[in-house]
């Protein structure tokens, strides 16, 4: 395999409190390949958006990158000034946020937005950024893009607002797209229109992209892999079809089981009793040992590393490898 | 529940030519000075439905659609501009005696979305139970009522200490839970759930239908329950009514629905959902977004985005027949 375009290794973010640190990301692996789509899933407060933030650094204090390493094609950017992160941020890693509403100037017409952004980062003529601008809104799908460059953000409904947000991430062809949320302020049917104009999107143009999101549909559609997190840690990370098939850490088991599929009517949802524990009182050992029902002694004091099992890697002492009917039964 | 006597099962509530108009004109002054003339959306139009005791009745539909302007009606929070909601045989709001209104007031109760807004945060949780108990003078002494509120609790999967912490003491899903408890405390036999779970992380998601679903077996509630996830629809409703625009456009049993959807919007809407069953597969056939109420699409208000849309479509308003409002179902 060729190398990674974002590596991510041993990641840790602390929030300094009254109280001591609060560990919110504690050692983050992963590798990000070009071309591919790694989803991240994981209930509020998992540290998957942290995540996303801490890669293009825009952590605000008191959070703080408190270890590990972050390369983009080789070169750390964990450490950089805030000027050299400017030129990244946007030029090599694009940001596609939550809601539309907020990541646009509501006072600037989109044409002049991305103009701005394309000028900002590449070396061309404002006629030569003009064109590309309408281009990029033809590329994702909105209509009469000639026209369209003269109106205001208030003018596009939420789901044409995404796609103008999408044309931002784009314009100075990133290699990497951090998509935080991206469809979750949208109805389903437009979702359905962004998850497909985004799948359409990175494998035309081999871009990596970091899909944050809670919604495991949204992740199955169109990510290649995914990490689940859990209490800062990702607890297992592996192709999506067979996480979805065949999680091997309890807490991915759980999670898929409890999300109401459109083929069983009636059943009753499988649940996790509890809820994740607050970053105040992290439990020893695995984080989540108080909810499994698969957890022993040693899950209470020590904490399991993420190693092979079965299809996928996950950190789990009594990883779920045996198949779906006995784990059921 | 789903069973064979659905034929002689009595109807709890009967919603008939439910229908809301907002004003959105501007003050007279401003009327007569831009001559701007009277500007009306109508938000529901012509909703007719029932629902049979002991059942769970689910309105889908997107944002706009109007699902949340027929619950309030429904309850009562909203007026109607017309059409009349029987429960029990009783008009709400109509003049029915003082005795019957405090009664029907009893019976139904609500569940809003979000647990952080619906809960007073300076009321003790056990002060939150018992308003309804003491406002409809259900039990009498200060000893009784404590204890009415300690079972509530129980019931919900709290503890009877839990009354006297704050609402700020609990996590979303045990504030739902205080929700339900609370809505339970009056003993109704009719809940109305505007989108209970969609604030909630999707394993919590899980414990609070599967308690509402185990709450409607011992209590026989019957819920209208109002959601934009089909998934979850799905797994909560017998009967499904789509709304598109402030129109109904299909009811069927939940089962059929989902298995011989018959109107266009319901299948695209299907269509749309991610499948976990399926992964990597891009939704299709998805197109348009949800039009302006303020200047709905003549005729059959899906048309502009129907892909089996006539020439009748864009001019004649579809009857309401067999469950359907299609000219060609």
């Amino acid at each position: 395999m060729s190398d990674p375009i974002l590596s991510v290794k041993d990641l840790r973010v602390e929030f300094a409190t009254r109280s001591g640190p609060l560990r919110a990301i504690d050692g983050v692996s992963f590798d990000l390949n070009k071309g591919e789509v790694l989803g991240f899933v994981g209930e509020s407060g998992a540290g998957k958006s942290l995540t996303g933030t801490a890669v293009i650094g825009l952590i605000d204090p008191p959070g703080k990158i408190t270890g590990g390493e972050i390369r983009l094609e080789g070169r750390r950017i964990d450490h950089l000034s805030i000027e050299e992160l400017r030129r990244i941020r946007g030029r090599e890693i694009g940001m596609i946020f939550q809601d539309p509403l907020t990541s646009l100037d509501p006072l600037m017409r989109i044409g002049d937005q991305l103009i701005e952004t394309i000028i900002t980062h590449v070396a061309v003529s404002r006629t030569e950024a003009r064109a590309r601008a309408v281009k990029l809104l033809e590329d994702v799908g909105i209509p009469a893009a000639a026209e369209r460059v003269m109106s205001y953000p208030h003018e596009f409904s939420g789901g044409m607002r995404q796609r103008v947000v999408i044309a931002l991430a784009l314009a100075a062809e990133p290699k990497v797209i951090i998509a935080d949320e991206p469809t979750t302020a949208l109805d389903v049917s437009v979702q359905a229109q962004i998850i497909a104009l985004l799948k359409k999107l990175t494998s035309e143009r081999g871009m990596a992209v970091m899909l944050i999101t809670h919604d495991m549909g949204v992740i199955a559609q169109i990510a290649n892999r995914v990490a689940v997190m859990y209490s800062g840690r990702i607890v297992e990370i592996g192709p999506v079809a067979d996480v979805v098939r065949q999680p091997a850490h309890p807490y991915s088991m759980g999670l898929m089981g409890s999300i109401p599929s459109l083929h069983a009517e009636h059943a009753r949802l499988k649940q996790i009793p509890g809820s994740m524990p607050r970053l105040t009182a992290l439990p020893a050992g695995c984080a989540f040992s108080p909810r499994c029902e698969r957890a022993d002694a040693r899950c209470k004091v020590e904490r399991p590393a993420l190693a092979a099992t079965g299809m996928t890697t996950s950190a789990c002492f009594h990883p779920v490898t045996s198949t779906v009917a006995e784990v059921a039964g | 529940m789903k069973s064979q006597s659905d034929d002689i099962t009595p109807t709890l509530v009967t919603v008939s030519k439910l229908r809301k108009v907002y004003d959105l004109s501007g003050p007279w002054l401003e009327k007569v000075l831009a001559g701007k003339g009277k500007q009306t959306v109508t938000a529901v139009d012509n909703v007719s439905f029932d629902i049979k005791r002991g059942e769970t009745f689910a309105l889908v539909g997107e944002s706009g659609s109007g699902k949340t302007t027929v619950a309030r009606m429904v309850v009562g929070l909203l007026e109607r501009t017309a059409g009349e909601v029987r429960i029990d045989g009783i008009s709400v709001g109509s003049t029915a005696s003082a005795g019957e209104r405090a009664r029907l007031r009893r019976s139904i109760q609500m569940i809003f979305q979000d647990p952080y807004a619906s809960l007073n945060p300076r009321w003790t949780v056990g002060a939150i139970i018992a308003e309804p108990i003491v406002t409809f003078g259900l039990i009498k002494g200060k000893a009784a009522v404590a204890e009415r509120v300690g079972e509530l609790l129980t019931l919900v999967g709290l503890s009877p200490a839990d009354a006297v912490k704050y609402p700020h003491q609990f996590s979303g899903g045990q504030r739902q839970r205080i929700a339900i408890a609370r809505a339970l405390s009056s003993n109704p036999e009719f809940i109305v759930c505007d989108e209970p779970t969609s604030a909630l992380d999707v394993s919590v998601q899980a414990q609070i239908l599967n308690l509402m679903a185990d709450l409607q077996e011992r209590l026989g509630l019957t819920y209208l329950f109002i959601s934009h996830n089909l998934a979850v629809v799905r797994h909560v409703a017998d009967q499904i009514g789509v709304l598109y625009l402030g129109r109904l456009v299909e009811i069927a049993g939940s089962r059929d629905i989902f298995e011989r959807p018959r109107h266009p919007y319901t299948k695209m809407l299907i269509a749309a959902v991610p499948d976990l069953e399926d992964p990597g597969k891009a939704p299709e056939g998805i197109v348009g977004e949800i039009p302006n109420p303020v200047s709905p699409p003549t005729g059959c208000h899906f048309h502009p985005r129907c892909p089996l849309a006539m020439d009748r479509c864009k001019i004649e308003v579809p009857a309401f027949r067999d469950g359907v409002a299609c000219h060609l179902a």
